[in-house]
């Protein structure tokens, strides 16, 4: 199957989810994604979004969407209430990772968290050589209007699993339309997890 | 918001007439039973052969049948018109749009201003307590009447979100969807000490004389004043700044506590005409109806909801005070709680707890999207 203007890391993503499913995304934006999942992939679609006119886009789509953050948001659900708990792009925006990944985990059979990789060598070179912060096609941001509250690498989420007991079941590493296989922690713009608590 | 604006102009439902269906007997949560029940109603559009695209709309304290178009006497329009019509959030083209008054009113149903058939005269305190889901019931005796066996929705705000819980906790088989818009899973506190004021208020009438003034002076005052009140909680200290800030009515005379104020005007002319419109004894009855709702009356909400297939979307308005937001938000989490498909929104308004009855072009784009799918689903299922 090919899709046609469909984000790359939207259609690695994909590839996880399991059909018929029951999805939660935490900050699932205009749901862009959250629409695909329920197209392709048949699943029972739930929302969380802060912004209120995505929750407008949301809803236009036909989607299940609740306005709140996802620091409070998230704690109301009952234990392994969905299969999956998507966080796209949403990690490094939230004011607590630890807490609402170990909620997450705790809501959803699985999680699956896709993040801008901090330590792409392009962002290395800014750093180094630039003595700038970096704007990347992954982080588009100056440092003045970034949404991103926290930086991480590749490495530094493989070193997070390992220290909470959490269990990698699959990493997708990509950079622009390519999935990177070598040195991911270099060549990567974007790692994708799918993790579980491996009980 | 990106959505189209709602042309003013655009053809509404057009003169309306009420409708009327009797009870023969109701039994309420009291135990007590209230003989030939009338309920006043209106509809709107055509309900379609598999009968699969009626909704209900559900009216706020003060609220009454006339939701949409004109009345044929007044020619009045509805209380929710800018909703209700031909291309509008409940599109008369697709929806068959059923609006209906409750009973303890003054508009149409059966309350205390109407005549007891026991004794010939009109109830007064005679009346018995109701209660939201009393009212609710003779609301479902109503679909039962027009033979339908689902509603795509059952939607209301403050009292009418209220009627929408209690369909949806006590009628979840009768509804694919409810939206409860500005309301509360039982009032607090502080909602209850704003009714029992403006109870206070009618009751201190002289003129009210334990509820027996039909056919005499009114107890207009007190009901003024209550209505007053009301008025004050129902706008925010932002939306009073706009529409009056400290402007001075023209010709009054200084020191004699006349209207000086532009809101004080505006709070007397709209506690006089309520007045004209609405009975005392139905003010205390349906307000009191409202304090003691409390959608967990016999289990916790996320336990009534559980393994439901009803969708439901909640709207609140973020300067609204008198249902402020958290209230919306522990409808939302019950849902969550229950595993039920929802959505909420808080929409971004200044008008305070009115917004429900103004934010029109938000609620029509939240509404009509999310009636789309419903029917969608129900066409489908």
């Amino acid at each position: 199957m090919t899709y046609v203007n469909v984000r790359f890391d939207h259609k690695a993503i994909l590839k996880l989810v399991k059909r018929q499913s029951a999805v939660l995304e935490l900050g699932c934006g205009a749901g862009d994604l959250l629409s695909l999942l329920i197209k392709e992939r048949s699943v029972r679609g739930q929302g969380l979004e802060i912004d209120e006119q995505a929750i407008y886009a949301c809803v236009a789509k036909g989607l299940n969407v609740i306005h709140g953050d996802i620091d409070s948001g998230l704690a109301e659900y009952e234990d392994k209430s969905f299969d999956y708990v998507i966080l796209n792009q949403s990690l490094q925006q939230i004011k607590h990772p630890d807490s609402v990944l170990t909620d997450a985990l705790r809501v959803g059979r699985k999680v699956i968290i896709s993040f801008s990789n901090f330590a792409y060598y392009k962002s290395r070179l800014q750093i180094f050589f630039g003595g700038r912060t970096p704007v990347t096609g992954a982080l588009p941001y100056q440092w003045y209007e970034t949404p991103n509250l926290h930086f991480l690498s590749i490495t530094d989420f493989i070193e997070y699993c390992r220290l909470k007991n959490v269990r990698m079941e699959r990493r997708m590493y990509i950079s622009e339309d390519k999935r990177i296989r070598l040195l991911p922690n270099l060549f990567a713009q974007t790692g994708i997890f799918l993790v579980d608590r491996g009980l | 918001m990106k959505t189209k604006k709602i042309d003013k102009r655009e053809e509404g439902v057009g003169v309306v007439e009420a409708q009327y269906f009797t009870i023969d007997s109701l039994t309420l949560e009291s135990g007590e039973k209230l003989k030939h029940v009338t309920l006043a109603y209106e509809t709107y559009g055509t309900l379609n052969e598999n009968k699969t695209n009626a909704v209900m709309i559900l009216h706020a304290l003060s609220g009454d049948a006339h939701a949409a178009g004109l009345d044929i006497e007044q020619k009045n329009p509805g209380w929710w018109d800018s909703m209700i019509g031909p291309g509008r959030a409940f599109d008369t083209n697709k929806y068959f749009v059923i609006s209906s008054n409750v009973i303890g009113g003054c508009k149409g149903s059966t309350g205390p201003s109407s005549i007891n058939p026991a004794t010939g005269r009109h109830y007064a305190l005679d009346f018995p307590i109701v209660t939201i889901n009393d009212m609710a019931d003779a609301q479902k005796r109503l679909i039962d009447h027009l033979g339908i066996n689902k509603l795509l929705t059952a939607v209301g705000g403050s009292m009418g979100g209220m009627l929408a819980l209690s369909w949806l906790v006590r009628y979840p088989d009768r509804i694919r969807s409810a939206i409860p818009i500005a309301t509360a899973i039982k009032h607090s506190p502080q909602q209850i000490a704003f009714n029992e004021v403006g109870r206070q208020a009618i009751m201190a009438d002289p003129h009210w004389n334990s509820g027996n003034y039909y056919g005499g002076p009114l107890p207009a005052k007190g009901l003024a004043v209550a209505r007053m009140i009301g008025h004050i909680t129902y706008m925010s200290d932002m939306s009073m700044e706009e529409k009056f800030g400290r402007q001075r009515k023209n010709g009054t005379e200084p020191f004699k506590f006349t209207a000086d104020y532009e809101v004080e005007g505006y709070l007397r002319y709209r506690g006089d005409s309520f007045v004209k419109r609405f009975d005392a004894n139905s003010y205390l009855y349906i307000t009191k109806a409202m304090d003691n709702f409390d959608a967990t009356q016999w289990r916790p909400l996320q336990d009534s909801l559980q393994g439901l297939k009803t969708k439901v979307l909640v709207i609140a308005f973020k300067s609204d005070w008198l249902y402020p937001a958290y209230q919306s938000k522990e409808i939302v989490k019950a849902c969550k709680r229950s595993g039920i498909e929802t959505t909420y929104c808080e929409v971004d308004s200044t008008y305070g707890h009115d917004a429900f009855l103004l934010e029109i072009e938000e609620e029509t784009h939240l509404i009509s999207h999310f009636l789309k799918t419903v029917f969608h689903e129900y066409e489908t299922a």
